[in-house]
This record gives structure tokens, C-alpha cells and sequence, in this order.
């Protein structure tokens, strides 16, 4: 199989109410400067192009039509775009350079939030016929998964606090971080219920971003990145939409996309120093660390996650080039990359990525 | 370093203006049964599902790939779901082929759909936000000025289009699945009927339909067994997609660069250096009549002017030396979201034979070809009888 | 994209300015506007959604049971394992026990109650699944993981998840009306339910780019301002985020004519919604002279079939007490008489 490498990545600051419209162009053309400047490519160069995004994140059908205009489309490129997190664009991106039809793809999430009522929005994401109509938001889904663990005694909102800490501690270190600061889980846990029992610290921030990766194959990445994060594994997998059918302290779809990407919830194989979890509740990084299996010495999402910052359709492709990234800095030898997509952890990616 | 990849067998639902018998899972289930078990097999055999339709919010579901993992065999497995306008089916084959080429999967699903009665499909194209220009044409009225162009350009006489619906229609009668089976249609009635964009005509512009396809692809181990047990396959020669903007300066919209540039690219790398030779059938997105023409020169089976003289001969009907559209095309099925993957899946019934009334004899190379939003996405693929 | 208003906030930071007026504190501030768009889906159910809704109309829920023996309350099209549709399917319920809660302090539009609730996942006697809805328990300290609930039923059922308007404690006042309950319980028409109808509507927020912004604040003073790109020079109105040829944000204003020509057309015979002129009338391109791309707008003041590609057009302004920042200001274009563009001219913009 054809190697890939993960060779560039940039995000755009995560920020409550971003300046750019639902088009994403202001978001992206400032990202797609930055990350072509450090890898040395241009708009020519690049093989491949591939998104991913909501329409009823912007409220306009075909919403994803206007973010080409920030590539410069003219010559004609190739693209493709899928309607989730910008993480399936990248496995679409990572499978066409596999068959030799490019050898370098630029992948692009964004989302902005702001512009809708996103836990209202996200209703439409459950069954049409079932669930759908009662209008049950995404914060209230989350929780009834939260009161499930803390029940079933796996996890506790200390527990849950405690991530919420760590996180923030942790995203003092990222600039575009959206919430970041020096928080006690006490202080923390003082603070009422938004959804019982999930607390404000428990929910990521609603904002606006947008995030690009760049992948190369073998000989390309080698020209271009010093040190490239070679993609040793990459895998998704989803789960059945009946909410009250699954267990939903249990993240199934994660282990199978974590076995079939090498991450191995054996802990088998070279240790996995850095995990980028996309964890939009405090409780679901505890499903996930079970889920994949991760060794108490990987460190999980020292960018502070999507906690932090979580820019829709574009953050679960942020921490697979927040991982990479770890690697191209030389701060970690083997790094992993989640994305998860659907209401309580329903469907997840895997993206399993080394130094050589 | 790519793999072969082969259609094992096509499915699609009977499309209709409105499917009040089924749920939207219940659509694609249609078409994915019939497909799985003209491919004989069983879901259970399905490595991974690709799933496309247009904009969510024809149906009002978000991200149905969610709702819809149970109904696709789909827990447990990967499941993507693509969206790039009207050219989404064709972007469906084009990825779920990829998939198979690139050693990934050894057997992939591709299902496309919209069941558009649920809203409405003008509503849907027609949402214009704050501060854009008044809407003066609704959707139809955003190509008609174009197809002007094209007249204006090639000296195209005035009954092109009408030869174009006519053809399609009566094709569609010999497809048992098409929406409108119109056998008795002339070159009259279509001249007769309603202006609705001048130059296009009612009988001219494609039907909103509810209507779902699916297609199975596998590696050469899958085609072998598949082959082995007596049922055709339909050999993958080449795929390729462009995208070009809704609009800049300089874009050509009734000759777009992206749509040539797609077609050199898949002539390319399929070896085919005479289309209109080598090409037995052809399957082309044409939602107004008009279109037949302006593809057939985008595509390179005329010359840029000369696309009507094709039609006007004949040529472009079953019996005729490039038959297009035998299936009655998007002028007698528009499940938009589907309406790519149906065109991808018709041109591999060609070559496998299995087109039954509206088979062209003897075709061994077919093309299959979709384009969406303001002409700037455009996927197609040429599928084969053999593996070349 | 860092940098600050001339009110000397910072961009980013949220700064509302009305879509009508013009703020003269930040006039490189995005232009914001609602959006909202709804309508009422009208969803067929199939057979298996069918059997289901008809029995929620006469007050009676089923399930389904799966392969591995599960009964799934509300039951599944296709069985998660196996992939098949149900056999015949059971009553369930009607109580049932609350597996998972949560509270609902400010309810959402839409949601099945308008004061605090709780959302539930209840699995109903007879059941192995769970059924997500709403329990009206009054407070967060009268729910919890165990509770028995039972249906409360809306008035009106008519074969929608929303007949069961929601769940309430079991022991809530009074048993319920048995006899009443199966007396008013619909289903009794036998009529099976096939459909459903269910209203999405959704509200946004809509903003404008910085280009877009200076354009719609030029058009509330009657100006015609497009954006040109600082690579190829080419000038876009209305504008784009970027240009789209290169990629980069067009950066400056051109002032341009309400003058230019229709480079093609059609002429609009359909009636649709939202249509402000009977037909048929004329959608044309429209190329203002120095745009290098066209609109559609309208074209009256002559009849259709004088309408000509090539065809000199002037802007026809709505009285200035009804400007505003938006496009509609210009009611329509109309023929200035003067000659037709030569074709050679215009060709390229096709």
C-alpha cells in the first residue's frame, strides 16, 4: 500500500462569533496561505482538494458551493466534498492519493455556529420519524449518555470536572484555543447544572473555525516535511441510530475503527505518546480512552480538545492534524487522530499516524 | 498501484413524483436489495457503504447517513456520505470505485437518493438569503438563458431540443423504472407544450422525482466469483471528476472548462482517443433538452458548434452510432441526489446487457456522466464489458 | 484576519448592527440579517412506521423484536444486526421505567413541553430498548433512574410520535380515565396512518463579507460598488468572499455605472412563489459596463420578445425613501434605446 503523510495542517482561531459568513471563505483563505507557506506548495500544486461542512450549519442549501471561490478553482481542480466533519474528506483525500490519482491533497473543514441555534440544529441529525419531531437538543442527548456512566459507575462529574481541568490547562499552550485557563475541578464543580448532570465545563464551547490538513504520498512528503507523519492506520466505522438500542457508555464503533486503524485497545504495539480526542462532553474523552484502549502514558489532547474549541466539521479533522503535527514537531514519535460524528459518539474515525 | 474495480450489479427503485408507500429508508432499501441481489449477494458481504443525495434540506433529516446506518447494513462498518451537488451520484461511483481501487474494500455499496416530495424541490433550489439579488427565474430560469447562448453560438435550429425530449421520453417508455413513460410523445406535442423559460419548453425540463440507486462495486476477486456464477460485470475503465466555480470571469457556461477538462482526463486514462467511435452508449446528465447538444461538445463527441448536428442525424438514438440516454435520462427520472448514480448505473447495465428493452446492442464501452450546481461539478466514468 | 472596527473594538467581537440602518460607528462591520427557513415536511412512513403511528393514534404502542430475541420499543425499520425488516410486531407499555434523565430548564421551540421538563430514555414494560421523550415530572427532584411513567396522550391524536405529548410519574393524581381513554382514542376510524407532517422551522443569523458589506452600504446611497481582485484585476459585483479565480479576498471598490447590456435571457413564463411580475417577463444576464461578471435582474419597459442579447439596459431605481442596503433598491432594468453591443464584445461573457 502506498504510504501518505500528513505534511501541513493550520486552523483558524476557534472564537465565539467569528467575522466571516456561513461561506467559510474568510475563515479559510488566511489557512490555506498559512499551510501552503509551510509546506512550500502553491494552489497548483496541490492534486486534490476535498471538504467537509453543513449546509444547515449556514441555513442555505449547497452552502459548501461558495467555500471553492477561496481556492481559486480556476484552472479547474479535482474535488470532492462530503457533507461531515472534515475528517471523512481526509480519508476521501488519503484513499484517492492511494490509488494514484494525486499526490497531494489539501482537506478543509469550517463551521460557524454562531449563525443558528447549533443544539436546536443538531435534532436533525435523529431519526425523522421517532425522535426528530420531540426536537430533543444535542446538549440533553449528551447527558442522558452522562447520567448512563455515572450510574453504571463508570465514570463520576468529578471525573468528568477533572478532564474539563486538565483541558483547559492544557489549551493555555494553544493560540487558537477558544477557552483556556487555570480552573479547579472544585471551582468547577461549584457551577449549576446546564443539563443535569452535565455542567457548562462539561459541554464545548459553540464557535466558529475552520481547519486545513495537507496530505502528501511517499515521495512528495519526503521533499516537503522534514520529518512527515506517515499515516500507518486510518479507519472509521458507525453505530446504530436507535439511542435507547445501544449501550451508549460504550463508544463500539471507536474500538472496531481504533482496531482496524492499528491503534490496538490491547495496547499492543510502540506506545501511542499523543491522542487528539474529539470529545465534545467531558464524559465522552472517558468513553473514548476506554473505547481505544489508550495507555495512562498517552497524553490526551494537550491542545485541550474540542472542549477548547469546536469549530463544527472542522474539529474532528483538527485533531488529526493537531496529532500530525505533534509528530512533525518532533514532540511524539506515534500520535493518534479521532473524529467523531452524530449524536452520543454514534460514528468514529481512527487515523493512526508515526515518525520514521 | 490501482487496483481494477468492476460494478457487480445495479439496482434502483421505480421513480415516481411521490413514493407514499415507502420511508425514506424504505426508498433506498429498494434499490439497494435489487442491487445486492443482482450482484448475488447479501449485505452481510458489503465491506463498506457510500452513501450520496443532495442538499439535506429536501428532506429536512441532517446528515441522513445517521438515520439511514441500520437500513444500509451499514452498523459496524464505514459509511460516508458525499455531497456535491446535482453531479453527488456520479461523486457516489467515482468514490466507491476509489475505494475498491485503492485496496481499501473488497466489496463496496454506492447508494444515491431524494425523496423530494417530502418538501419541495423549487422551495429547496429556490431559498435565497438576505441581501442576494431578487430571484427573477426560480431554478429552470438559471439555465435557460444559457441554452440561448448555446443556440446563439452553434446556429442550432430552433427544433433540436424537442428532437432531444422526444428521444429521451420515448427511451423512458422502454425503461419499466423511469417516472414519466411517455411512448406516444411527438415533436409536435413538445412544441406545443407551455413555454416555461423561453427557449425551454415544459416537455423539455426533467420531472421532480423520489427515487433511489444503488450499485455494488468489487475488486477482481468479487468480479471473478460474480463472473464465475454466470452474472456479467461491468469493468471500471477509468473515472474522473473537476470543479470549477459557480462563476468568475471568463467562465464559459455553455461549454464549461471543468466538464471538458474532466472528459480529456477520463479519455486519458480510459485509452480512448476517438469517443464517438469508441463509445457504444452514453448516459449524460441532460435535465433540459438542450443540454444533449451542449454535452456532446463538452464531452468531446462533437466539435464545439456541431454538438446538434448529432442529434438532428439521429445519432444520439438507440440504433444511432452514439446512443444516448437509452434509459429516458434525467428527462424522464430526477431523483436529484440519485439522478447521477442512475446514469453511472445505466451505462454499466449497457455493457453488462442487462438493459432489456432499452439495451443498444452490442455495447461493450459505455460512458456514464453527471454535473451539478452552476455547471462546475462534473464526475464521470467509462465502464467496460472487459478489463482492458 | 485580526484588526479593529473605527469603533476600536476588535473584529470578532460581537457588535450587532441593523440590516436597515447603517451604523456610523463600524462601517467595515458585517451587514447581519434573519434567516429563517421552514416548512412542513410531509414524510410517508412505509409499512412497518405505518403499523406504529396508526397504533400511537389509538393509544396503543408497539415494538419490534429483533433476531437476537430484543424487543425494540419504538420498534426498527431494519434490525441493527441482521439488517431485516420486523415480523409482526407487539404491544408494549403503556408504563414504563426511566433508565436515564436529564432536565430541561428552558425549554426549546419545538420541544414536546413549553415549561421545564425532563428528557428521558424509558424503556417500556415489555421492552429491551429504550424510547427517548419527554417527562413532565415538575422538577428535576421528582425525576430519577427507576421511575415508572406512563403515557400522557394528547387530546388529538392523529398518528405521530407527538400523540404521546408526553410521559408523566405513574403516580401522577388521578389514574387515568380508562374509559375515556379508550373512547377518545383515534385508530378507531381504522383509517391506517401513512404519513406524517412535521414542521422544521429553523432561525439564523446571516452575515455579509467585508466585500458584500461595502457593496449593499454603496447600494443604500445608490451607488454601484464592485470589488476588484488585486491578482487579475477583474471586477466582481455583487462581490464574492474571494475572487474566484485566485483565491485571494478582493480588497477594493470600484464604482461602477447603473449602465451595461444583457448578454442573454430567457423569458419567464412559469408562475412560482414569491414572484413580484405577472408573467411572462424577461430574467436577463446583466453586464454593468466595467463588471466582468453578469446578474440575472429583470428587464421591463418593453415587451419580451423585444428583448435582444446585446441589448443596452439602464437601471431603473425604486424611489430613494425606500433604499436600503440590499440589492432590490434597482426595481428592474429597462432598454436605453441606445445600439445593441456587438456580439464579438459580450461572447466571452456566455
Amino acid at each position: 500500500m502506498t504510504d501518505v503523510a500528513v505534511i501541513g495542517f493550520a486552523q483558524s482561531p476557534c472564537v465565539r462569533y467569528g467575522d466571516g459568513t456561513t461561506s467559510g471563505v474568510e475563515m479559510l483563505v488566511p489557512i490555506f496561505a498559512e499551510v501552503l507557506a509551510s509546506t512550500g506548495l502553491t494552489q497548483p500544486d496541490i492534486g486534490f482538494w476535498c471538504s467537509g461542512s453543513s449546509d444547515y450549519l449556514a441555513g442555505r442549501a449547497f452552502s459548501f458551493v461558495s467555500a471553492v471561490d477561496a481556492i481559486g478553482a480556476v484552472p479547474p481542480i479535482m474535488e470532492s466534498h462530503v457533507e461531515m466533519d472534515g475528517a471523512w474528506a481526509l480519508y476521501e483525500a488519503w484513499v484517492k492519493i492511494l490509488t494514484g490519482a494525486a499526490d497531494t491533497a489539501l482537506v478543509y473543514g469550517f463551521g460557524k455556529s454562531s449563525a443558528g441555534l447549533l443544539r436546536r440544529v443538531l435534532a436533525l441529525q435523529l431519526d425523522p420519524y421517532l425522535v426528530a419531531p420531540l426536537w430533543p437538543d444535542s446538549v440533553s442527548i449528551a447527558a442522558l449518555q452522562a447520567r448512563l456512566g455515572i450510574e453504571g459507575g463508570r465514570w463520576s462529574e468529578k471525573d468528568m470536572a477533572e478532564v474539563a481541568a486538565r483541558s483547559r490547562a492544557a489549551a493555555q499552550g494553544n493560540p487558537q484555543a477558544q477557552l483556556f485557563g487555570a480552573v479547579s475541578a472544585e471551582d468547577l464543580l461549584d457551577q449549576p447544572y446546564v443539563a443535569d448532570p452535565l455542567r457548562a465545563h462539561d459541554c464545548a464551547p459553540v464557535g466558529d473555525g475552520a481547519a486545513v490538513v495537507i496530505l502528501a504520498s511517499a515521495e512528495r512528503a519526503r521533499e516537503l516535511c522534514p520529518r512527515p507523519a506517515w499515516i500507518t492506520g486510518f479507519a472509521h466505522r458507525i453505530d446504530s441510530m436507535e439511542l435507547g438500542g445501544r449501550d451508549l457508555t460504550a463508544a463500539p464503533s471507536a474500538t472496531a475503527a481504533g482496531r482496524a486503524a492499528g491503534a490496538g485497545p490491547d495496547g499492543a504495539g510502540p506506545p501511542i505518546d499523543v491522542a487528539e480526542l474529539h470529545a465534545p462532553f467531558t464524559h465522552q474523552e472517558l468513553i473514548l480512552r476506554t473505547a481505544l484502549g489508550l495507555r495512562e502514558e498517552t497524553q490526551v489532547n494537550p491542545s485541550g480538545g474540542a472542549l477548547c474549541g469546536n469549530p463544527m466539521f472542522a474539529a474532528g479533522l483538527a485533531r488529526i492534524g493537531l496529532a500530525a503535527r505533534a509528530i512533525t514537531a518532533g514532540q511524539a514519535d506515534r500520535a493518534l487522530g479521532h473524529a467523531t460524528s452524530g449524536p452520543a459518539l454514534q460514528q468514529n474515525l481512527v487515523c493512526m499516524m508515526e515518525a520514521r | 498501484m490501482k487496483q481494477q474495480a468492476a460494478v457487480l450489479g445495479v439496482g434502483q427503485t421505480r421513480h415516481r413524483s411521490r413514493r407514499a408507500d415507502v420511508s425514506i429508508a424504505g426508498l433506498c432499501r429498494e434499490a439497494v436489495d435489487r442491487a445486492v441481489a443482482d450482484a448475488g449477494l447479501t449485505l452481510a458481504d458489503i465491506d463498506a457503504v457510500v452513501l450520496g443525495k443532495a442538499p439535506d434540506l429536501f428532506e429536512g433529516v441532517m446528515m441522513p447517513e445517521l438515520y439511514l446506518a441500520d437500513a444500509l447494513g451499514a452498523v459496524g462498518k464505514p459509511l460516508l456520505r458525499v455531497h456535491t451537488a446535482g453531479s453527488v451520484g456520479g461523486a457516489t461511483g467515482n468514490v466507491a470505485a476509489s475505494l475498491v481501487e485503492a485496496g481499501v474494500h473488497g466489496r463496496v455499496l454506492a447508494v444515491a437518493f431524494e425523496k423530494q416530495s417530502e418538501s419541495n424541490a423549487m422551495w429547496a433550489l429556490s431559498i435565497a438569503p438576505p441581501f442576494s439579488m431578487p430571484l427573477v427565474a426560480g431554478a429552470g430560469g438559471y439555465f435557460a438563458p444559457h441554452v440561448r447562448s448555446y443556440i446563439r453560438r452553434s446556429g442550432a435550429p430552433q427544433h433540436i431540443g424537442a428532437m432531444v425530449a422526444v428521444k429521451d421520453r420515448r427511451n423512458g417508455a422502454r425503461n419499466p423504472y423511469a417516472h414519466l413513460q411517455q411512448a406516444d410523445i411527438t415533436l409536435e406535442k413538445v412544441q406545443a407544450s407551455p413555454m416555461l423559460w423561453d427557449p425551454v419548453r415544459y416537455d423539455e425540463t426533467c420531472p421532480s422525482s423520489d427515487g433511489a440507486c444503488a450499485v455494488v462495486i468489487g475488486d477482481t476477486a468479487a468480479a471473478r466469483d460474480t463472473t464465475a456464477a454466470g452474472r456479467p460485470v461491468a469493468w471500471i475503465r477509468a473515472t474522473s471528476m473537476r470543479t470549477e466555480p459557480t462563476m468568475f470571469s471568463g467562465k464559459d457556461h455553455v461549454n464549461p472548462r471543468a466538464g471538458a477538462d474532466a472528459a480529456a482526463a477520463l479519455w486519458r486514462d480510459a485509452g480512448i482517443t476517438e469517443p464517438a467511435r469508441e463509445i457504444d452508449a452514453a448516459e449524460i446528465y441532460v435535465p433540459f433538452s438542450w443540454f444533449e447538444p451542449m454535452w456532446l461538445e463538452n464531452l468531446g463527441f462533437a466539435a464545439p458548434g456541431e454538438g446538434w448536428r448529432l442529434t438532428e442525424a439521429g445519432e444520439t438514438e438507440i440504433g444511432g452510432s452514439l446512443p444516448v440516454n437509452p434509459s429516458g435520462g434525467v428527462l424522464s427520472s430526477n431523483p436529484i441526489g440519485a439522478s447521477g448514480l442512475l446514469r453511472f448505473a445505466e451505462s454499466a447495465l449497457q455493457v453488462m446487457g442487462k438493459a432489456g428493452e432499452h439495451q443498444v446492442d452490442g455495447a461493450r464501452t459505455a460512458l456514464g456522466h453527471a454535473y451539478g450546481g452552476g455547471s462546475q461539478y462534473f464526475s464521470m466514468w467509462v465502464v467496460a464489458s472487459t478489463p482492458g | 484576519m485580526g484588526g479593529q472596527g473605527e469603533c476600536g473594538r476588535a473584529w470578532g467581537v460581537y457588535c450587532r448592527v441593523e440590516a436597515e440602518r447603517v451604523s456610523l460607528c463600524c462601517v467595515s462591520q458585517p451587514l447581519r440579517a434573519p434567516l429563517e427557513i421552514g416548512f412542513d415536511y410531509t414524510r410517508s412512513l412505509g409499512p412497518v412506521l405505518s403499523q406504529f403511528m396508526t397504533a400511537l393514534a389509538g393509544r396503543r404502542i408497539l415494538g419490534a423484536r429483533a433476531a437476537d430475541g430484543r424487543v425494540h420499543a419504538p420498534p426498527f425499520e431494519y434490525d441493527p444486526d441482521t439488517s431485516e425488516p420486523p415480523g409482526d410486531l407487539i404491544e408494549v407499555g403503556p408504563e414504563g421505567t426511566v433508565v436515564s434523565w436529564t432536565w430541561v430548564a428552558e425549554p426549546l421551540d419545538g420541544q414536546p413541553l413549553a415549561h421545564p421538563f425532563g428528557w428521558a430514555l424509558i424503556r417500556l414494560d415489555g421492552a429491551d430498548t429504550a424510547m427517548l421523550h419527554a417527562v413532565d415530572a415538575g422538577s428535576a427532584a421528582a425525576l430519577h433512574t427507576g421511575l415508572r411513567v406512563r403515557p400522557r396522550w394528547s387530546a388529538a391524536p392523529v398518528g405521530s410520535m407527538r400523540d404521546l405529548a408526553c410521559f408523566e410519574p405513574s403516580g401522577t393524581g388521578q389514574p387515568p380515565d380508562r374509559d375515556a381513554e379508550s373512547q377518545a382514542g383515534a385508530g378507531q376510524t381504522g383509517e391506517p396512518v401513512t404519513m406524517i407532517t412535521t414542521p422544521v422551522q429553523l432561525r439564523y443569523e446571516h452575515t455579509t463579507s467585508a466585500g458584500e458589506s461595502s457593496y449593499l452600504r454603496g447600494l443604500a446611497e445608490g451607488r454601484l460598488l464592485g470589488q476588484r481582485c488585486p491578482a487579475c484585476g477583474k471586477v466582481y459585483i455583487p462581490p464574492r468572499g474571494a475572487c474566484p479565480v485566485d483565491g485571494v479576498p478582493t480588497t477594493d471598490d470600484v464604482e461602477l455605472p447603473d449602465t451595461g447590456i444583457v448578454t442573454t435571457f430567457c423569458v419567464v413564463n412559469v408562475p412560482y412563489q414569491g414572484q413580484r411580475v405577472t408573467p411572462p417577463y424577461v430574467a436577463a444576464s446583466v453586464l454593468l459596463d466595467g463588471a466582468d461578471i453578469a446578474f440575472q435582474h429583470l428587464i421591463l419597459g418593453c415587451e419580451p420578445d423585444e428583448v435582444r442579447m446585446g441589448m443596452r439596459v439602464a437601471a431603473v431605481w425604486k424611489p430613494r425613501a425606500e433604499w436600503s442596503t440590499s440589492p432590490g433598491n434597482i426595481d428592474h432594468f429597462r432598454p436605453t434605446g441606445e445600439p445593441d453591443a456587438p456580439y464579438e464584445s459580450y461572447a466571452h461573457h456566455l
